[in-house]
């Protein structure tokens, strides 16, 4: 056995040419490296959300049960979505906002290609492609470090903006969800919105 | 270890196990330890983290025995430990204060280390060592923290793991899989209890590779200089630090029941004894005390440099800040190990204390005004200690004469060393 080593190692060495026996050390390597990555990544995917979670991804609301004027928060992925139904003049001060005044110039829309000017339209289009310029529907989760903004519910503080106001660190949030100051660098997301009739959107 | 056994088995049990496994041989061996005469106190946190991190292991494992980690009961789990398990109120609130104790310590430990140049040559691997169970301690304690479900339990989980999306491209991946869903939700309550009962343990192997490496090198010493001859500079571990670290031991017990006793929660937030509730923030998130400085580091970036966001800016600025005590034996180019005879890199350690207690306190303030401005020096300063000052002194300090041996440096000036070999030795350690 270990003559054989020695001569085989010898062969190698003198011709340069890469012997029977580097192979199967390359080969054999290369399977457990294989095997090891086989049985690596169960053990990190199944950190990700399971089917349980992922079944929960998508939320039927009824919107009927919304006012003029009124918001509303749900829960979608663990995450509060805020639902503003809002009145002609909220739609009409939201429209008026010239870009340039806008921290954010992206609409940050999942319902549409991506790249889109935040305008007040961008920011309402549901996955149709139809703007609905009553209902403002935003991911309720400040683009800072993840806080909830203030300003749903009646009475609370509603920022300079008349949107949202977020207490951790000061983001003042438009009535079109557009970040206008503070440290919060994005605006508001929009989830993807299915409308599924003119009172129920599906989130999600 | 790196001296000649002692040890002789004297019954025939120990003869015949001592071929077998010498378990026995090692423990003489660690008692016998040759160690320097004259280590102060500040070598005895050594000991009281061994004891710290044995607490919170005993500790640990009965609160397991009694809490559910799941987000419908976790809340109430811990609140019926405090009300309905026998002494579930004293095992918790030896817990809780058991990780502020530990930090307390650690932090000591770590600043003794920084001005006896403890990380030097021969001891990097135990430097290196000692920074991978900080880090390990820091996860262990970030993730029992959210383990009560409290306010601040669940919104500090949600900054923090919010912190890993600032990183380019794959961020938001690595969120989710922490996450195991799309905010902090029961899966992540599950995975963080099962991380944090098993840390622990890991943080107890490398402790031994942390006490076997400063067993190969030797214990470094208040002077610096390394033991010449062990006859006259070293004395036995036992009895000698079995009694002084076990003084320290129970001082250091008495200001830890203080806390557990008369004010079990001083150093924790009130906001945690309400329910987590995903849809309401609480007004200030302020993490414990013993991550302020790091707190304070990450916020004190509020301007992009250059491609890099602000925000990811500080994510990188936090982590940096530990990974460079790794490179710090590297940085330190100074031969001379204590800052006794190093009167310069003494006025900038001390610079260094108070730039770090600064943070702290900075940490908890909220992030506007003066407060980032001075957070924003300190963490220049921080970084500046290990990155200029200390590769610069090195070269440019003239360091005061070292004493020629360990012996030399305790004894009055009078004896001559050479001279009073066999009684200086024992004279010395009364």
């Amino acid at each position: 056995m270990t003559t054989s080593d020695v001569s085989q190692s010898g062969d190698a060495s003198e011709t340069g040419e890469p012997t029977r026996r580097d192979f199967i050390h390359i080969f054999a390597a290369a399977t457990a490296a294989a095997g090891a990555g086989a049985v690596l990544w169960p053990l990190v995917h199944q950190m990700n959300p399971d089917a349980s979670v992922l079944a929960l991804s998508t939320k039927d609301v009824d919107l009927s049960a919304v006012p003029v004027g009124q918001a509303i928060k749900v829960m979608w992925q663990g995450k509060p979505v805020f639902i503003r139904h809002r009145t002609e003049e909220e739609i009409n001060e939201a429209e008026a906002v010239p870009l340039s005044a806008l921290k954010d110039d992206s609409a940050r829309n999942a319902n549409l290609p991506g790249g889109e000017e935040a305008t007040d339209d961008a920011r309402v289009t549901a996955a149709d492609g139809e703007a609905r310029p009553e209902w403002l529907i935003v991911v309720g989760v400040c683009t800072h470090l993840g806080c909830i903004p203030l300003g749903t519910s009646a009475g609370e503080n509603r920022g300079d903006y008349d949107g949202w106001f977020c207490p951790c660190h000061g983001s003042h949030y438009d009535l079109a969800g557009r970040i206008r100051k503070g440290p919060a660098p994005e605006n508001l997301p929009i989830p993807p919105l299915e409308f599924l009739s003119d009172t129920v959107v599906k989130i999600g | 270890m790196s001296h000649a056994s002692t040890y002789k088995p004297s019954t025939g049990i120990e003869k015949w196990l001592d071929k077998r496994l010498p378990i026995i041989r090692m423990s003489a061996d660690f008692m016998d330890f040759p160690t320097p005469k004259n280590l102060n106190y500040w070598w005895t946190f050594g000991g009281i983290l061994a004891v710290c991190l044995v607490i919170q292991i005993i500790t640990g494992v009965v609160l397991a025995m009694h809490y559910t980690p799941h987000v419908d009961m976790a809340f109430n789990s811990v609140e019926h430990i405090m009300r309905d398990v026998n002494y579930g109120w004293l095992l918790r609130y030896i817990h809780s204060n058991g990780a502020s104790m530990f930090f307390l310590a650690v932090y000591i430990h770590m600043f003794r280390g920084l001005y006896y140049g403890s990380y030097k040559e021969p001891r990097e691997v135990v430097w290196m060592l000692g920074v991978v169970i900080f880090l390990l301690m820091m996860a262990t304690a970030f993730m029992g923290y959210v383990l009560p479900w409290g306010q601040m339990s669940y919104w500090g989980a949600t900054v923090i793991t919010n912190l890993f999306s600032a990183i380019p491209l794959v961020g938001d991946d690595i969120r989710t899989l922490l996450w195991g869903g799309f905010s902090v939700d029961n899966p992540t309550l599950n995975r963080f209890f099962s991380l944090h009962y098993l840390l622990p343990f890991a943080i107890f192997g490398v402790v031994a590779l942390h006490i076997w490496a400063f067993h190969t090198s030797g214990n470094n010493n208040p002077s610096g200089v390394e033991i010449k001859d062990v006859k006259k500079d070293a004395v036995p571990f036992h009895p000698y630090y079995t009694v002084k670290d076990g003084f320290a031991i129970v001082v250091f017990l008495i200001l830890f029941a203080a806390f557990v006793f008369f004010n079990p929660n001083g150093l924790g937030h009130a906001d945690n004894y309400i329910e987590a509730n995903p849809l309401s923030t609480p007004a200030h998130i302020v993490p414990e005390w013993y991550f302020l400085p790091f707190y304070a580091m990450l916020r004190a970036i509020t301007f992009d440099i250059g491609p890099i966001p602000a925000k990811l800016g500080g994510v990188i600025t936090m982590f940096s800040s530990i990974l460079v005590l790794f490179v710090l034996p590297w940085l330190d180019t100074s031969k001379v190990r204590s800052m006794r005879y190093r009167p310069v890199a003494r006025m900038w350690f001390v610079l260094f204390v108070v730039a770090a207690v600064a943070l702290g306190y900075l940490g908890g303030k909220p992030a506007e005004g003066t407060y980032v401005m001075l957070a924003q020096i300190a963490t220049a300063y921080y970084f500046a200690f290990f990155l200029i000052i200390l590769p610069l002194l090195g070269i440019l300090e003239t360091p005061k004469p070292l004493p020629r041996s360990i012996a030399e440096s305790v004894l009055p000036k009078a004896s001559k060393p050479e001279t009073s070999a066999a009684p200086g030795a024992p004279a010395a350690a009364e």
